[in-house]
Formats: C-alpha cells, structure tokens, sequence
C-alpha cells in the first residue's frame, strides 16, 4: 500500500496500462506537452512519445470518433475530454456511434476505448462548467460508466476500463484530485466493473452515494454514529451497470435507503435506485427512499449559493434523520 | 479526349467494372420493388445512377483499404465484396444478413473485407475513418481509409474537424465526396457558400480534384493515383466526384425539386448504357458478352431475393446479444 492522491492513483493507471499494452494511446485537449488541464497525464510525453501520447485540435465530436476508429483499427485508446460539460460536443459520436457501433454491426467489431472526463461542481465555475452529467450516459446502453470516490477505486477501476473491451464512460471528480488514501502497489490490482462497495457497514439506514457524494456519506456516517444512529454506506463506483444485488442487499439488512446524487433530480440516478428499491423492497421498507439531489437549477456562481446547489453533509444528515424518524 | 480503355486497364478489369456497375444497379432497382411489396421496411437509399463512383473508386484502392460511408452504401459493401444475398437478406432484417438483420438497410459493416460501415448520422463517418488511419499507421499497416460521403456532409462539423485532423496528425485518409447536387431536396447551392465542393479542402491544404463521377474510368484513374499519393505522402487527399442520382433521396422522396430537363439530362449520362457503348466501340466486349454479364447479375439478384425470404427472423433473444462483449 501506498499513499497518494486521487490525481496520482489516475496517473500511475494510465503509466501502468500503457507500459502493460502497447496499443494504448492517450489523446485529448492539452494532455501531451501541458501535461492535462488537471495534470492527470503528467509524465506521460516524456514516458511514452509523441506516437502514443497525442495532444488535439479543440474538436471534442472528433475526439471521441478518431477514438472509435482508432479502436474499430486495433488500438486502445484513452480520450480525455478536458471535462465532462464538453462531452455535450461529443454526444454525436458517443451516442450515436460509440454506443451502437458493437449492436448495430451485429457483433462483429468492438470498441476497447475509455472516455476520462473530469466534471462535477463546486468550485464556483459557472453554469457551464460544473455540471454532473452521469444520468445522461446512463441512460444509453451500449456504454459503461464509472465514477470512482477514492485514490484506490480510481486507480483499479482505471485499469479495468482500459483493458475492457467496451466503450467505458470514465467520470472524475474534480474536487477529490487532491483527496488522498491508500492504493494497492500491485500493477495487476483492478477494481471489478460493476461492484459497488460497501464503504461502511451499518444496521439502520443504508447511503447509497458515488464519487464525491460518498465521501461526504461517509463523514455523515461517522457523524451521526456518535448520535447512536448506524449508516450502512454503498460507494456505487460502476454507474452503468449498477450493481443491483450490492444495494439491495444492504436495503434488506437495514429496511431504509437515502439516495445522494450530485446530479440535478429530475430523471436522475437517485430516481431511478429509488424505483428499484421500491419494486424490489417495497414489502419489507420501513420509511419511502429519500433523495438527496443537485438542484435542478443551471448553477450559480457564487459560492454561497452555489453550495445550496449540490448535496452537503447537513441536507445529507437530514435525510437520514428524516428516513429514521416514527411520522416520515 | 477519353482514354483507350485498354490502355487504363487489362480487359477482365474492365469488364469487372461493368459486371459491378450492372449488379449494383440490378440490386437497387430490386430493392425498390421488394420494398413496394413491404419485404424491406425503414429508410431505404437507392445508389442509382451513381454506381460508377463506387466502382471506379474501390477499383483504386487495395484490398486493405478501409472503406467507410453514408447510408447510400449498399453498392459500395457489395463492390467490396460483400454477398448481395447477405446484403439483401440484411435489409429483410433477417438472421442471415451481413449484420444479423441488426443495421438494416443504413449500416452495413464486413469488417473481413474492410468495409467498416455505412453511417446514417450525416457526417459521422469522417472522425471514425481519421481514427481508422490514425490506428493504421501506428500499428504500421499499409492501409488508406477511404472516406465516402455526400455533398450535404461538407456542411457537418466533423467535415472540418477531421479534415483539418488528418492534416495536422499527417494520417492516410482519402476523402471522397459524392456530389449528387442534393442534399435531400436542397441543391448544393443553397447550402454551401462555396459550391465547388473540392476547393473547400484548401483551408486545410490538402491537395482536391474534382472528376466526373458518371464516368467510371475517370473515377478509377483519379482514386488510384489520390491512394497512390496518400500512401507516398501518408497524408490525406480529397476527391469530389459529381454524380447524380436518379431516384429520390430515399423510398419516400418522389423527387418533385428537380425538373424533367434536370433529370433527362443525367439520365443521358447514364454511366451503364455509356460504358457498355465504349467497351463495344472499343472493341472489348460483344454486345452479347454484355448481355451475358446482365442476365449472370440478375440470377444472382434473383438468388439473393430468394435467399432473403426464405431466411429465418432473429430470435427474439437475440435483442440482448451483441451490445456489450
Ligand atoms: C446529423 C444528421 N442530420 C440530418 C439527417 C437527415 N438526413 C439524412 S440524409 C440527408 C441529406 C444528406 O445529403 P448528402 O450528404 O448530399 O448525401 P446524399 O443523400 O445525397 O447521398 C439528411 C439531411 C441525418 N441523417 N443526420
Ligand atoms: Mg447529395
């Protein structure tokens, strides 16, 4: 075990995968000489080349396409969007194309190529750059999506996208970079696509969060054990394909479920765990799952409204109050 | 002055680009049918009228070559290779066809023949074929992507972004720019502040030809030195051959935007009946060797329609199959 940030977990996967398998190449905005807007892809020119490690036109649609071929010709490559708000650029070639191309053409080509895209709010960028857009990849199949909350998770799952032989939509978020914890030294240490992760075991009401939201279910847990109340904390890390089993195993052992997106509520994650849990719990629930949402508001800029926008330890706290209490 | 045929290529080759040019337009002029009879459903794009684009120009390329298009691609997978009962049997939307009645009619894909799709969103194909070079040459493989699309496609985005990409990353991309003059019912002129579609690459500097896409050995003679030049250069080349097609933009255009003396004068430059007059006059074939030829596709027209019906559908469990590995 080591410890390191989130940024250097992301950057010793891409190092690690790249001297693992010739045929991965990282392109993207300012990732060669600049070294990424996030200094994710630091080292990597030096390390690996001007063949393998490739800055590009600001042509996000392109981007993405040049990836799809270059992965339909027998490479692997890792694009980097230079955050998730310029996926919306791309939506033509990852929708329409990256997401169709396997089921389309009947199965006979696949699509080994992982999207990074650093994205969430909270640093008072604006309504354009601080959205958190993972319900839109999740709505389309053809695709996964990953979003890690911790340096090790980053790291494996990194690993795992890249050697996954499908198109993987990789959320980062930008205020956990700097956030730090141990990681597994081994270079074949991944994270299972598609296992989420009980961060926290506890008895009375279950946290159902990802990236940057289990962090803070998590402090709301320890807060509120010394209150004598007992979260179970479910880290989703794969957001596509959700890991059903893992969340509703924990609703069973503790009969109450919060749900934390960053994302804006309406049509987002939160709503659609909600309604699994409902269709699968509902017999044994003992209050209706709670959400805790972004604001479905495009986002302020200033930071003391701005953080009225996105789920905090407070509005998360009363959500489980809220679960626990005898009249909700 | 036109070339002597046999001076362009051995007679065989060229009386391969007359076999290919019939069985495309036999095959299209089939589909029409078979979709009036409601066998074949959905958006269909006839080739029509443009058949001596796609044959001149794979006839220019190797075999290795990648070959990328629109949704008008049926002539151009078959061209390649591709069975035209697999072909048919696709846009049936049976189990047998090339994509497992999948894609339909809009997106065949042979990966075995490098024939790396027809793609319906317009435009979407120049980034995918930039990538295919890109991954070409790093892997030091001796291919060009050959890029097909229309003249409405010039106005995408991704026109330019992959244009400039090319260029800039120095990849082995032929573009070829099929100009009917139409993009759906709007002519080239409404859409394009520059009309002349091949000066449009000079923003890029990349070196554009323009040829007479009705004549079969012109496009052949132009796309076999634009590959020759990309292979030489590893840079991209640009191709805008003018063609027209003489159906509607799909099944569900009667094409009422183009006038009858518009439309007669195509249809007088019809690249089938002038070819076979060529290769008769210049004493290549017998008008009878021809027919031979023509009745040969139409058996295999027949047999592919047939083969097309009598295929079973996709098993409904197949929905699942095929989206993630
Ligand atoms: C992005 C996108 N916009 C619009 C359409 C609808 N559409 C289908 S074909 C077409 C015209 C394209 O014309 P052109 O590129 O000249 O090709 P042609 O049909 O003449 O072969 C349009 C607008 C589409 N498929 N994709
Ligand atoms: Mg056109």
């Amino acid at each position: 075990m080591s410890e390191m940030t989130y940024r250097d977990a992301l950057n010793l996967a891409l190092k690690e995968e790249m001297r693992h398998d010739p045929s991965v190449v990282v392109l993207g905005e300012d990732v060669a000489l600049y070294e990424g807007a996030f200094k994710v892809t630091r080292g990597l020119l030096s390390e690996f080349g001007e063949e393998r490690v490739k800055d590009t036109p600001i042509s996000e649609n392109t981007i993405i396409g040049v990836s799809v071929g270059a992965a339909m010709g027998g490479l692997r490559p890792v694009a980097e969007l230079m955050t998730v708000n310029f996926a919306l650029l791309a939506m033509d070639q990852i929708v329409n194309h990256m997401a169709k191309i396997r089921s389309m053409f009947g199965g006979q080509t696949c699509l080994p190529m992982t999207i990074r895209m650093p994205g969430g709010g909270g640093s008072q960028l604006g309504a354009q750059h601080s959205q958190s857009l993972e319900t839109y990849f999740m709505h389309c199949p053809g695709m996964y999506v990953l979003y890690p909350a911790t340096p090790a998770d980053a790291k494996g799952l990194l690993k795992s996208a890249i050697r996954n032989n499908n198109p993987v939509i990789f959320l980062e978020h930008e205020l956990l970079y700097n956030s730090k914890g141990e990681v597994p030294d081994d270079p074949e240490f991944l994270v299972p696509i598609g296992k989420a992760d009980v961060k926290r075991a506890g008895e009375q009401v279950t946290i159902v969060a990802y990236a940057r939201m289990t962090i803070l279910a998590l402090q709301v847990a320890d807060e509120l054990a010394s209150s004598g109340i007992s979260c179970e904390v479910v880290d989703l890390r794969s957001l596509t394909p959700l890991d059903d089993e893992t969340i509703l195993t924990s609703v069973r052992k503790t009969g109450r479920a919060v749900v934390v997106e960053e994302c804006w509520r309406t049509c987002g994650l939160g709503a659609e765990i909600a309604s699994r849990i409902h269709e699968q719990c509902f017999d044994i629930l003992k209050a209706p799952v709670k959400r805790v949402s972004g604001l479905d508001v495009p986002m302020p800029y200033s930071r003391k409204i701005e953080k009225l926008c996105i789920p905090q330890v407070e509005t998360i706290t009363q959500a489980v109050m809220d679960v626990m209490s005898d009249n909700y | 002055m036109e070339a002597q045929l046999r001076k362009v290529a051995p007679d065989q080759e060229l009386l391969k680009f007359y076999d290919q040019m019939f069985i495309s337009r036999e095959f299209e002029e089939r589909c029409a049918e078979q979709y009036t009879k409601g066998h074949i459903t959905g958006f269909l794009h006839l080739y029509s009228g443009q058949e001596a684009v796609a044959v001149g120009a794979t006839a220019g390329l190797h075999r290795d070559d990648y070959i990328l298009s629109a949704y008008r691609e049926h002539a151009q997978a078959i061209v390649r290779g591709a069975e035209p009962r697999r072909v048919m049997a696709e846009l049936f939307g049976k189990a047998t066809g090339l994509c497992k009645g999948k894609g339909g009619s809009m997106h065949l894909f042979a990966p075995d023949l490098n024939f790396m799709g027809g793609y319906a969103i317009v435009g979407g194909q120049f980034p995918i074929s930039v990538g295919l070079a890109f991954a070409a040459r790093y892997r030091g493989e001796d291919r060009v992507a050959a890029c097909f699309f229309g003249d409405g496609a010039v106005n995408q985005g991704t026109f330019h972004e992959s244009l400039n990409w090319a260029q800039l990353w120095q990849l082995p991309v032929l573009f070829i720019c099929e100009n009917n003059f139409y993009g759906i019912g709007t002519e080239v002129h409404r859409s394009s502040a520059l009309a002349s579609i091949h000066k449009r690459t000079c923003g890029y500097d990349i070196p554009s030809e323009k040829v007479d896409g009705m004549d079969v050995i012109a496009v052949y003679r132009a796309v076999k030195y634009a590959a020759e030049k990309v292979r030489e250069t590893g840079r991209p080349y640009f191709i805008e051959a003018t063609t027209f097609r003489f159906r509607g933009h799909s099944m569900a255009d009667p094409g009422k935007y183009r006038s009858a003396a518009e439309n007669d004068m195509w249809k007088a430059r019809d690249p089938l009946p002038n070819y076979a007059n060529r290769l008769i006059v210049e004493g290549i074939a017998t008008r009878a060797a021809l027919d031979d030829i023509e009745a040969r596709c139409r058996t295999t027209v027949d047999e592919a329609v047939t083969f097309a019906e009598e295929s079973p559908w996709p098993e409904d469990r197949e929905i699942w199959e095929d989206i993630y590995v």
